[in-house]
């Protein structure tokens, strides 16, 4: 029955629906999740990057984090490719704010462009929305440290913890639990790493299927820094997430 | 003719303009406001074409006032004046505003500042600045009793030092004058300078 309104993007079904738009939500639910955590001293952002195949080469060290500019950073979920296309409309925002007033650009405003651009693709033509939900990081002079959420239909908001991607429900109603108020960077790199492995499909959390990315301040100036799979291997052992490898034991 | 000047002093800007309309040489009025208030915490003076300043002034008042609704934060000082200078820079290669700038601001952040735009998009984070044929007179008062530390008062009386040396040394120095400073406060007008008022005449 609702085929009749499935076809164009932009038709209203009659009970009030764009089914486009909740088809998108829908892929993101199958996509690799993440999760952003926000601290008193910076914010924490995890992915989880699904492993299809071990012949596979990832050409970069990143497949789920993206720096958009030198203060924010965003983690995705869902087509990876529609993502690619709004990653670098936010970019060229980023970057034409800096022209326009030699100042990095307001993280909500930067979150507002683009959301701006996906809303766009809900109400005009006949092309279908972006298939992505985003976590963005960041930083500026005004709000401080920030995390936002955005989804398919142009939605924003403003979060302490919050989660996208496959089983992103459970895992934000055990954010709910575990977030504290104040907690600091560290606190929040184990929160988020522990609610990922339990909302993960696999058993054994290991750092190849693992991605950590932090950004805060470092001598007045925003830093963003990805976790070396190293160091997180190290962090799983330390927070007793992973089991530590059969010759050790 | 035309002057414009400005310094910054201790934790406030202040900025002096006179207030005459001339054209060619004949004087329309002596208590033109060439000084506007950009937003609660900004000033910007200007000299040049009136038409222009009028329109040009104008025009970066509306754009800073719509930042301002859209993104619920007001521009600082320094991407004001970035602003400015862009919006000068895209618009001499086509139809260029004749426009000169002093731009002065307090900022929660960094204080009190003063920018020097030109008609030919250039910008400038000076202490201490002038336009117009009043610039030879007032730049070099400035020079000799300009600190860094000075109380509004001081400011105030290195103004009024600037008008004095307008006003008996240039040949073709404008009547009157208007002072405004900004500071954590605000932006405001501090006083005015008249040598020549304007009389209201009685309807015939």
């Amino acid at each position: 029955m609702s085929r009749r309104y499935d076809s164009r993007t932009t038709t209203f079904s009659p009970e009030g629906r764009l089914y486009q738009v909740e088809y998108a939500m829908e892929a993101i639910g199958n996509a690799g999740s993440a999760i952003g955590i926000l601290s008193k001293d910076g914010v924490v952002l995890v992915g989880e990057k699904k492993v299809t195949s071990k012949l596979l080469q990832t050409s970069t060290s990143t497949e789920k984090m993206y720096k958009i500019d030198d203060h924010v950073a965003c983690a995705v979920a869902g087509i990876m490719s529609d993502a690619n296309i709004l990653i670098n409309t936010a970019r060229v925002q980023a970057q034409r704010y800096t022209y326009a007033y030699q100042e990095p650009m307001p993280v909500e405003q930067l979150v507002q462009s683009l959301c701006d651009t996906k809303q766009g693709y809900t109400q005009f033509g006949g092309l279908r929305p972006f298939g992505v939900s985003f976590l963005f990081a960041g930083w500026d002079k005004n709000f401080g440290f920030q995390l936002y959420m955005s989804d398919p239909s142009g939605n924003y908001g403003g979060w302490k913890a919050a989660a996208i991607g496959a089983n992103n429900q459970a895992a934000q109603s055990m954010l709910k639990q575990e977030y504290k108020d104040g907690i600091t960077r560290e606190e929040a790199v184990q929160v988020a790493l522990k609610v990922l492995s339990r909302t993960m499909d696999s058993t054994s959390l290991t750092s190849d299927k693992l991605e950590l990315a932090e950004v805060f301040l470092s001598a007045g100036k925003v830093k963003y820094q990805v976790c070396s799979p190293e160091s997180l291997s190290e962090m799983l052992l330390k927070f007793g997430l992973t089991q530590p490898p059969a010759e050790a034991a | 003719m035309e002057c414009v000047f400005g310094l910054v002093g201790k934790d406030f800007t202040l900025v002096v303009a006179d207030t005459s309309a001339v054209h060619s040489i004949l004087v329309h009025k002596s208590n033109e406001d060439k000084i506007m208030l950009l937003d609660s915490h900004k000033l910007m003076g200007a000299s040049g074409e009136a038409g222009d300043r009028v329109q040009f002034t104008e025009y970066i008042q509306k754009n800073v006032a719509l930042y301002q609704f859209r993104n619920g934060i007001s521009l600082t000082t320094a991407a004001a004046a970035n602003f400015t200078r862009g919006e000068l820079a895209t618009a001499l290669r086509k139809n260029p505003y004749s426009v000169n700038i002093l731009l002065a601001g307090y900022d929660k952040e960094t204080g009190p500042s003063l920018y020097y735009i030109d008609y030919i998009a250039s910008v400038h984070k000076v202490d201490k600045a002038a336009f117009g044929y009043g610039s030879y007179f007032s730049l070099a008062m400035m020079d000799r009793h300009y600190r860094g530390d000075m109380t509004v008062e001081e400011a105030v009386d290195l103004a009024d030092k600037c008008i004095m040396e307008i006003r008996s040394r240039l040949v073709v120095a404008p009547p009157n004058f208007v002072i405004k400073i900004v500071d954590k406060d605000g932006a405001r007008e501090y006083a005015w300078r008249e040598s020549v008022k304007d009389v209201p005449v009685p309807a015939a």
